[in-house]
């Protein structure tokens, strides 16, 4: 690929470019703390926003001196998978989180809650899948305020796919919405680009590949409840082994009529290999260079004393 | 830039006019006003900065031939790790042979043995490190042939230098460590980079966990950042122990690294193995 070099030096530009900011909004201090309170309660502007791209792209792409590398955003590199059954559905999901090669974090919690009768596994970037179902969660819950009513699932992929198409697919987030509303049991897919699907079984994440397989195997319509745990938790089981990305404990969320059932860790980790030599260090290991000692002047206000009634006295 | 913040002012005054028009609208407070106009000036400024950058904007939107790159190396991930004490060394690897998010084989140790002296660990990529080990046992078998004596593990770390710089133009993509011990008996460690710096040291990491090894190792074996510990010289158990408890720590938080661990320990008596099991997931 052939460079050219710009005419104009991006760093000079963005620096003259952010001293302009400044002279507007110095001269409107006071509005602009309105300002910030009234677009909060404006609706959200239509069409695609991208203010920033151009000034990004000039960051990454400038000379070696002024080159900023964007942050890498935690991805939860995943297997998650539901199954709708007889009386309802369930949810599955490994809970390691990943930073790329390092495992940022082993009890990831990747079953969000949307409603009390939906519930929504998240595969993608951790911090779009975790702020877009809180998102749901939220107008889901002015609905049923202002309603009287439970949200209906289908409400929330109209919901996710509006929100994830108008941002085009900048907006990380695979999810799998379950649950179980007056019209029956359902299990939708909604993809980062705005995509949606509706299906008895389904997988999601990068290890989506092997519970895949065990899903496409065993499914069957109507099976009871056990049958249907097992079968969820076998499909992220064979994710975990399958994929670097997925590992960890097992979670499950059991969505019914009734109720539902968060089960958390269905099945922990059967690898807990701990080392045996104790690794301890004496006081004194690391030198301490400097100490001050600052008394703190407290004044004795009030004492009481309160008998505690022990089994000693009757 | 005075000129541009009046054309400013025109234009927000005219929707200021266009908005008292219609009567309906959704910023019926104050508040939305200013919004309107704030946005305005927000999308005047873009329009100043874009056209800055307009350069840069047509290379975003490029359409044209594009240029498909053949990579000839992969990251088959795994971790190496050897210590030296004063009359052993030891050279540990993991057996997980993995490429992106997918796993190859549970059971491809790391380690090669070379002489009755000599271990070398490699990792990287895989491709290369079979071509670098059967060409350093064909380089030994000649050696034998042409001296009549076996290589020794200095001799070895040397040459395998030169080999590596050999290629320093399209590099082998491994990660080498040997462990072994020198002429003496007492244990030695060296330690490569891809292509074909090296040294002698008492233990060294390499291979994808290798920054997470290395930190602890250089604190229980270098007492590095501690005052006032009694420096008492490694025994064998402590070391085993002590590799054994680095690699679980390594596997619960690289995901490259895990199923088993494959120790090969080199001692005047010989080599010995041992593979204890780690993380599947």
């Amino acid at each position: 690929m052939t460079r050219r070099t710009c005419r104009v030096a991006p760093p000079n530009a963005v620096a003259s470019a952010l001293v302009v900011v400044k002279r507007i909004t110095s001269s409107v201090p006071r509005t602009i703390s309105n300002m910030a309170l009234s677009s909060l309660l404006e609706p959200p502007v239509p069409g695609f926003n991208f203010e920033n791209s151009a000034r990004n792209f000039v960051l990454e792409t400038s000379s070696d001196e002024g080159k900023i590398k964007a942050p890498k955003p935690m991805k939860t590199g995943t297997t998650i998978a539901g199954v709708v059954y007889k009386d309802g559905v369930v949810l599955g999901a490994d809970t390691r989180a990943t930073s790329e090669e390092v495992v940022a974090d082993k009890k990831c919690a990747k079953i969000h809650y949307i409603a009390p009768n939906i519930y929504c596994c998240g595969a993608g970037t951790a911090a779009d899948t975790e702020k877009t179902t809180d998102m749901l969660s939220s107008n889901l819950t002015i609905f049923s305020m202002n309603s009287g009513r439970n949200p209906r699932v289908i409400m929330a992929v109209n919901i996710l796919q509006d929100m994830l198409f108008r941002y085009r697919g900048q907006i990380g987030a695979h999810l799998i919405l379950g649950g179980v509303d007056c019209t029956g049991s359902h299990l939708y897919t909604v993809g980062p680009y705005g995509s949606m699907d509706k299906v008895p079984y389904l997988a999601m994440g990068s290890g989506n590949l092997a519970a895949l397989g065990i899903l496409e195997d065993r499914f069957k319509a109507n099976m009871n409840l056990d049958e249907a745990k097992a079968l969820v938790s076998d499909a992220v089981h064979a994710g975990i082994m399958s994929d670097l990305g997925s590992g960890n404990n097992i979670d499950l969320c059991v969505i019914t009529k009734e109720g539902v059932d968060y089960i958390r860790p269905h099945k922990k980790s059967p690898y807990n290999l701990k080392g045996q030599a104790k690794y301890k260090y004496k006081p004194g290991t690391t030198p301490v260079l400097t100490q001050t000692v600052t008394h703190l002047e407290l004044e004795l206000v009030h004492e009481t004393v309160q008998m505690m009634e022990t089994a000693g006295s009757s | 830039m005075s000129v541009k913040r009046k054309q400013i002012k025109q234009t927000s005054r005219h929707l200021e006019l266009s908005d008292a028009g219609t009567g309906t609208q959704d910023l019926s407070t104050s508040g939305g006003h200013i919004a309107v106009r704030q946005r305005v000036l927000v999308v005047c400024f873009m329009m100043i900065s874009a056209q800055n950058y307009g350069d840069k904007m047509k290379e975003y939107h490029y359409t044209g031939p594009v240029e498909h790159k053949f990579s000839p190396y992969a990251f088959n991930g795994g971790t190496v790790l050897a210590v030296a004490g004063d009359d052993f060394a030891i050279v540990a690897s993991d057996t997980r042979l993995s490429e992106g998010y997918s796993i190859h084989s549970r059971d491809s140790p790391k380690c090669y043995k070379l002489t009755d002296t000599t271990v070398l660990g490699c990792s990287g990529f895989h491709g290369d490190c079979l071509t670098l080990t059967k060409i350093i046992e064909a380089r030994l078998k000649m050696y034998k042939h042409s001296n009549n004596k076996t290589m020794t593990s200095g001799a070895i770390a040397a040459m395998l230098s030169t080999i590596l710089y050999g290629r320093r133009f399209f590099p082998y993509y491994v990660y080498n460590i040997i462990g072994g011990l020198d002429e003496e008996g007492r244990g030695a460690v060296y330690s490569f980079d891809p292509v074909g710096s090296y040294q002698r040291d008492s233990y060294k990491a390499g291979g994808s966990a290798s920054a997470m090894l290395q930190p602890l190792l250089d604190n229980q074996i270098g007492f590095k950042n501690m005052e006032k510990v009694e420096q008492l010289p490694l025994s064998l158990e402590k070391a085993v122990q002590l590799v054994k408890d680095v690699f679980i720590s390594a596997a619960e938080r690289d995901v490259y690294t895990g199923d088993a661990l494959k120790l090969c320990i080199v001692t005047k008596e010989g080599i010995r193995e041992e593979i204890m099991p780690l993380r599947k997931d």
